[in-house]
Parts: structure tokens; C-alpha cells; sequence
């Protein structure tokens, strides 16, 4: 009926894929809203990040194990009821564990079920590949996830209120950015990082294209 | 919050807290379909009707999941009821407009994962809304949603005008403009209410 699964082998290149090549913030600008919305602060940052790959995990691994039982007709809306039932819990868990962090974050710890980053993992990747290499897969898109929350997340913090996970980095002097972590900071600083990583992809093409043509001159 | 005026819920969902602009929800389709006016403005459109289906349904479900005590469920119930009324949207675009079924493409089902939809629902349910509030919000966040997403076809119809350096082409420079524009969508602010 269908075609045979072809199976990845676990790799480093699972994990680094994710943090690099295919950054689900960076490179594949998916789940941009928690992106810029929860970034004012890099402890909000990582709290979201983590809730995230939480739930990335734990929703990728069951789609992966239930993948063979699954019919083809219903399997987004049964991907998303998974993801939602794991997003109810990281919800209690985060009341439960610190209310400050809870209030801070709002609905959007109950918004990771629409984070697309998820639902593209499950449907792209969990739903044809092996539990392990899901797990390893689903870690390195994660980490990566979080790493880009934190660039965003400190940036923001740094530049708006002269701190870095609340700790006071300048003199009473620094007359804080304040506008870095009101709404439009989101996007500057997004833009600001998009722009860094297009430089360096094409200062690096241009170099490997130099690179080139001095061995086809030395011929 | 139960005491706010209809017209007040209205315009602080439209224009004050702007969903794209100011609570960052629904970028995806923001910074998707905001090539072409024509597109953005029939995007804008399904997601009025979209919201407005998912939100009255979403305050009957949210009285009924309180009436039982088994409120736990209420983010299953909610993004159940979405996919299905952006379902009911799709099945009918494609009997009677088939041209704007073509034109929005894969951006119509994922209506499902946009998070203003699923935020408005979420929102009205926090804020404790009766049922004419959450109308007025759920409308005064899609005419925000449409407005913000026209704005921008906008603006980007003119950038293809202009020349921009080679490294910000795409989405940075994208991101630059809807920076912009959040910017003046700040000015709102001192129109009232703030609260996000």
C-alpha cells in the first residue's frame, strides 16, 4: 500500500542538524510567534524553549512509537490532540512549579499546540523514522529551538534593560533601550539576527567560490 | 474585565493590541501571504469568519466544560472545534470562489495552526467575556489580523519598487518592516487600555 519506511541511521548529524543546517527558528522560520512574543526577557526565553522541546520530545516519540497504528485520513488532528494532551500538562506542571514564571508567560505556554515547529517535526519526521532517531532528531530541533530564544531572549534583555536573566550588567548610567523589549524590539532584533546569518552564509559562499577559482587558475 | 464596553473590546483587539503587531500572534500567515493586496485582504477575510465560528463555539464549550468541572480538557476541545470550522470554511471556498481556494493554497488549512485563532479563544476564556464581548473581541481581532496583514502587502508591494542590499533581501527585510510598523502601531497605545 504504501512505500517501504526508509529508516535514518543515527548520526551526530541527527542531532547537529538541528542546531545548525536546519535551525527551526533561523533557517526554517517556523513557530516565529513564541519567537518574538515571550523574548523580552532571557529567563522567559529559556523557560519557553525548554517547555517546547519538552513537548517536541515527548509528542514525536508517541507519534513515532503509534506510527504503524495510525490511519493516513485522521493523523493531523490526531498528531495535534497528542501535542495537545502534552501541552496540558507542561501547562499544570509550570503553574505548579513557579507562578511568577506562569503569569509571565501567559497563553502562550498553552499556544506551543499550534507552534508548527511540533506539528512539522511529527508529520515530516516522527511519523517515518524509528523511535530512537526521532528522540535524537527531536533533541538537537529542540536545543536548537532554544538556542535561538536565547540569542533573541538576551539580546532583547541586555539592550532594553541592561541585564542579563535579571542580573544588572551596567552602572546606573546605562539609560536602557526600552523599545528592545516592547513589541517592535521583537522584530528588529529577529531581523538583526536573520541579517548576521545571511552575511556570514555569503561571505562564506564567496570565499568558497574564491577558494575555486584559485585552484582552477593554479591549473 | 466584565464591565468593558463593547465598543472599547472592539477597538483595543483591532488597533491598540493589534494580534499581529503588538501580541506577536499569527505571524506565520503575516509573513507568508503578505506578497500580494488582493491575497492578504481574502486571507484577512477567512480569518474573520474562522475566528468568529471558533469563538462563539468556544464560549459554548467553555460553559459547558466549566458546568461538568473537566476545564482540563478545554485546550483539546478548542483546537478540535478550530480544525473543524476551518474545515467547514475550506469545503465552502472551494464550491463557491475554487479562483481564491487556488490563491491561498496551503495557508488555508494551516488557518488551523494560526495562533490568533486559537489566542482569541484562549484570551476571551481568561478575560471571562460573556457572549457579546467575545463577539466584539473575536471581531475586532480579525479586522486587526486583516488590517495588519493589507498594511504589510502593502508596504512589501512597494519594497519590489526599491532596491535593497543584496544580504537583507527576504526575510530580514521583512521582519525590518513589520518592526516598523509595530512601531507606529504603538502610537495607539495612548488611545486607552493596556494590557497584553
Amino acid at each position: 500500500m504504501s512505500l517501504p519506511e526508509r529508516h535514518e541511521a543515527v548520526t551526530a548529524d541527527t542531532f547537529l542538524r538541528g542546531l545548525w543546517q536546519e535551525n527551526p527558528v533561523f533557517v526554517m522560520l517556523l513557530g516565529m510567534c513564541p519567537v518574538l512574543a515571550v523574548t523580552n526577557s532571557a529567563i522567559n526565553a529559556l523557560a519557553m524553549g525548554l517547555a517546547t522541546t519538552f513537548v517536541l520530545l515527548c509528542s514525536s516519540s508517541l507519534v513515532s512509537l503509534l506510527r504503524k497504528m495510525i490511519p493516513k485520513q485522521v493523523r493531523i488532528a490526531t498528531y495535534i490532540i497528542i501535542i495537545a494532551t502534552f501541552v496540558t500538562m507542561v501547562d499544570y506542571a509550570i503553574q505548579a512549579i513557579s507562578l511568577d514564571l506562569y503569569n509571565a508567560l501567559g497563553a502562550f505556554i498553552q499556544l506551543i499546540v499550534v507552534n508548527c515547529m511540533i506539528l512539522g517535526r511529527a508529520e515530516a519526521y516522527a511519523s517515518k523514522q524509528r523511535l530512537g532517531a526521532t528522540l535524537v532528531n527531536g533533541l538537537g530541533m529542540g536545543t536548537g529551538f532554544t538556542i535561538a530564544l536565547l540569542c533573541l531572549g538576551s539580546v532583547r534583555e541586555i539592550l532594553g534593560a541592561g541585564s542579563l536573566f535579571g542580573v544588572q550588567l551596567f552602572s546606573d548610567n546605562f539609560q536602557p533601550w526600552v523599545v528592545m523589549i516592547l513589541p517592535p524590539g521583537g522584530f528588529f532584533v529577529l531581523g538583526a539576527w536573520l541579517l548576521v546569518f545571511a552575511w556570514y552564509r555569503q561571505r562564506r559562499e564567496r570565499r568558497l567560490l574564491e577558494q575555486e577559482g584559485v585552484t582552477t587558475d593554479g591549473r | 474585565m466584565a464591565g468593558e464596553s463593547l465598543g472599547f473590546i472592539f477597538l483595543n483587539a483591532a488597533v491598540i493590541n493589534n494580534f499581529v503587531l503588538a501580541l506577536f500572534l499569527g505571524i506565520c500567515p503575516f509573513l507568508g501571504v503578505s506578497a500580494k493586496r488582493a491575497t492578504a485582504w481574502n486571507m484577512g477575510l477567512a480569518v474573520i469568519f474562522v475566528m468568529l465560528v471558533s469563538s462563539v463555539s468556544a464560549w459554548g464549550i467553555n460553559w459547558l466544560l466549566t458546568r461538568f468541572e473537566i476545564e482540563f480538557l478545554r485546550l483539546i476541545c478548542y483546537i478540535a472545534v478550530i480544525a473543524s470550522a476551518v474545515q467547514l470554511v475550506e469545503m465552502m471556498m472551494k464550491k463557491f470562489s475554487p479562483a481564491l481556494f487556488r490563491a491561498l493554497g496551503i495557508f488555508l488549512p494551516l488557518i488551523t495552526t494560526n495562533c490568533a485563532i486559537l489566542g482569541v479563544a484562549l484570551f476571551q476564556t481568561f478575560r471571562e467575556y460573556s457572549f457579546l464581548q467575545c463577539l466584539a473581541f473575536s471581531l475586532g481581532a480579525g479586522v486587526g489580523f486583516t488590517l495588519a496583514l493589507t498594511l504589510m502587502a502593502g508596504l512589501r508591494e512597494r519594497l519590489e519598487l526599491s532596491r535593497v542590499p543584496d544580504v537583507s533581501q527576504g526575510a530580514a527585510m521583512t521582519l525590518m518592516l513589520a518592526g516598523l510598523l509595530s512601531l507606529a502601531f504603538m502610537g495607539f497605545a495612548g488611545l486607552g487600555g493596556q494590557h497584553a
